[in-house]
């Protein structure tokens, strides 16, 4: 019998294999920043251990660091900290770095791909549950904890029970003006928070065919949003262009080898999966959340759901909660809803691709009075391509913030968050309570109707814009 | 890790129920950096209170700690464990655990024993007749004990085998890995020449 994309990978990794306990798999790739690694390097130092492996391993600063005035010491003390022992524990253990200032630096997620390291058929893991993200170029691609990640620096290995395969399938084409976002924010409202649980996901069909390698990386971001171990898209010629001339991109005969095998990573006809899933494109409109969790969603065509509309005991009052939270009325339609702050950026959407969708909107508009719109890069190479596009100057025309890179307000772990019942329209992936700032209400948006809102102050789609005034 | 075959030590009686990893480790305290100086925020809440049991000093010196059962409940924090092991403390306890707390405890080497809850309450008034007094713990034997050679009381512990036998012999997750290095450095030998690299000679 034939194997699924992520049975091949997986097996490609197996270092031991025992019945009874879980595979130990080899990791190609490991991915590092400051707010998981410190206690794992603590372990490490404390037991006499050294990283088995600094040439497969790539430690960015991420999580924490300030998108203003970069250049300064970080005001923050345990920011400041937790930098500090990052670089420390790098230059200890030989691990590279790319810290603040210099052109690589950024969202861990952004910069494996952009530097060409994520590549098909990989193990990578990371200290962030967003790992998933590099399953967009064929890749076996994980969070794990700190205790992991001691363990893969210590042996670039990690015992890990072998997850059960599922396949989406999405058939036809994404309509007009819908993005790969909508696509994965209506597929968790579908499936609800827990329905990839336990599964490495394969997303395929004619529509994710037929996505950009950054519009892939948006649909396997956010798999662990509806609790999948990972998610991926078997490699093509879209993935090949993508990595091709990147700086540590295979060359020459390395090249041809590299590519020789990519093609063979794809789920064979014969080949069964643990569960599938088929979604009509074509029925996929305009996503946005409502609730406080990604898959407390509805088109942006709806209005807020009230905790009448469901059935489950749990959802109603799952419903009733998340409303209060949000300050919303059931029945309110979600165009009206008006937002204080827009974000731009994330793992999610903070790549070059989303940035000049987000600019194309908004040229020759003027950012709404009394919203607020930021745009975050997702690195400072994304932040480099954007000013040499100028589109620097049409967000700041517009009369947006524009930052310097790191995750920023998607988790407000630095000084950008909301602050109490502020409501944000964002491009990340989490609108769980509190996590943009204590208090704050997230709407999870896609890039045009994050820019269309910012525009409008409502939430709104680039199909309610007046025409710009070129 | 080091090996944990038996431990004698002060013994230190606990009498609440339902202690759970935030009452051992306040979140504030998660901020570190390191996996070393929890102890400053063991029990943190209680400190203050001079009646709290760490804080007289026939107790400061303890190692086994004698709890109520259900410990270790709530998030799932490893700073728990870490933080009994930095105040000095190699064994717990209880009539109940936390699983999670339980496995975490096998993992960093503290042992978790389960004891019948009428023991526990035997250890305690013992304890609190004579405090400073010593308990012996005997993983090998699986048996804790009290008093000279067990004068006073000698009582079963349960430890899964596996937990057990990570213990005797010091076998972190790691090191677990690594009798199999042979292993992955055959397999490392195997990879293409063409995967990626961080580091260039
Ligand atoms: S951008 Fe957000 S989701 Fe992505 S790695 Fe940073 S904090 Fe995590």
């Amino acid at each position: 019998m034939g194997k699924t994309l992520s049975e091949k990978v997986w097996d490609e990794h197996v270092v031991r294999s025992v019945d009874g306990e879980p595979d130990l798999l080899y990791i190609d790739l490991h991915l590092i920043h400051e707010v998981t690694s410190p206690q794992a390097f603590d372990g490490l130092r404390l037991s006499g251990r050294t990283v088995r492996r600094p040439d497969l391993t790539l430690a960015t600063e991420d999580h924490n660091v300030p998108t203003l005035n970069w250049d300064q010491p970080i005001a923050d003390p345990v920011s400041k900290t937790q930098v500090d022992t990052l670089r420390k524990n790098a230059a200890e253990f030989g691990v590279r770095l790319h810290p603040l200032g210099d052109v690589e630096q950024g969202i861990v997620h952004v910069v494996g791909p952009q530097l060409g390291l994520t590549q098909p058929g990989m193990t990578i893991v990371c200290g962030d549950s967003h790992t998933s993200t590099h399953g967009a170029f064929g890749s076996i691609a994980f969070g794990i904890g700190t205790s992991e990640v001691e363990h893969v620096l210590a042996t670039q290995t990690l015992p890990q029970a072998k997850p059960k395969t599922m396949a989406v399938t999405v058939n036809g084409s994404l309509p007009e003006g819908v993005t790969s976002k909508d696509l994965i924010l209506y597929l968790i409202a579908q499936t609800g928070t827990g329905g990839g649980q336990g599964y490495i996901v394969e997303y395929r069909g004619q529509a994710i065919e037929e996505l950009s390698m950054e519009a892939r990386m948006t649909v396997c971001n956010m798999s662990i949003e509806w609790g999948a171990k990972a998610g991926l898209i078997a490699p093509d010629q879209t993935t090949f262009d993508y990595i091709e001339g990147k700086p540590e991109a295979p060359k020459g005969a390395d090249w041809d080898a590299a590519v020789a095998h990519w093609k063979t990573l794809v789920t064979d006809a014969d080949a069964t999966f643990d569960k599938e899933i088929v979604i009509d494109a074509a029925d996929v409109t305009p996503f946005v959340t409502w609730g406080t969790n990604p898959g407390q969603g509805v088109p942006l065509g709806a209005s807020v759901p009230s905790p009448e509309d469901f059935t489950d005991p749990s959802d109603k009052v799952a419903t009733e909660k998340a409303l209060e939270y949000m300050g919303l009325t059931a029945g309110t339609p979600m165009r009206e809803v008006k937002v204080d702050t827009v974000f731009v950026g994330s793992c999610t959407n903070g790549r070059i691709e989303d940035l000049r969708l987000a600019a194309d909107i908004i040229k020759g508009h003027k950012v709404a009075e009394g919203t607020r719109l930021l745009v975050v890069p997702g690195s400072v190479r994304v932040r480099n391509q954007a000013i040499e596009e100028g589109l620097d100057k049409v967000f700041i025309e517009a009369g947006a913030e524009w930052r310097g890179a790191g995750c920023s307000m998607c988790l407000g772990m630095n000084p950008d968050t909301l602050n109490p019942q502020e409501r944000s329209a964002s491009t990340s992936n989490r609108n769980f309570e509190g996590r943009q700032g204590k208090g704050g209400r997230t709407h999870l948006v896609s890039i045009p109707v994050a820019a269309a809102t910012a525009v409008r102050g409502t939430l709104s789609s680039p199909a309610d814009l007046a025409p710009a005034n070129a | 890790m080091e090996k944990f075959t038996s431990h004698t030590g002060v013994g230190v009686p606990l009498k609440r129920s339902n202690v759970d990893t935030d009452q051992i480790i306040p979140a504030v305290y998660l901020k570190r950096v390191t996996r070393s100086g929890f102890e400053d925020g063991l029990f943190s809440a209680w400190r203050n209170d001079p009646s709290f049991v760490l804080n007289q000093d026939a107790y400061k010196a303890g190692t086994v700690l004698v709890a109520g059962p259900d410990f270790g409940t709530g998030s799932s924090r490893e700073h728990a464990v870490w933080a009994l092991q930095n105040y000095g403390f190699k064994v717990v306890l209880s009539a109940r655990f936390a699983d999670i707390f339980r496995g975490n405890s096998g993992k960093a080497g503290l042992l978790a024993a389960q004891v019948e809850e009428s023991v526990i309450e035997q250890i305690w008034a013992y304890l609190e007749a004579n405090p400073g007094a010593e308990v012996s713990v005997d993983l090998e034997a699986r048996e804790v004990s009290v008093g000279d050679n067990g004068s006073v009381l000698r009582a079963p512990i349960q430890v899964d085998d596996y937990t057990r036998w990570r213990l005797l012999n010091g076998l972190d997750d790691i090191s677990l890995t690594l009798q199999n290095e042979a292993d992955i450095t055959a397999f490392e030998a195997g990879r293409p020449a063409f995967k990626p690299v961080t580091q260039h000679a």
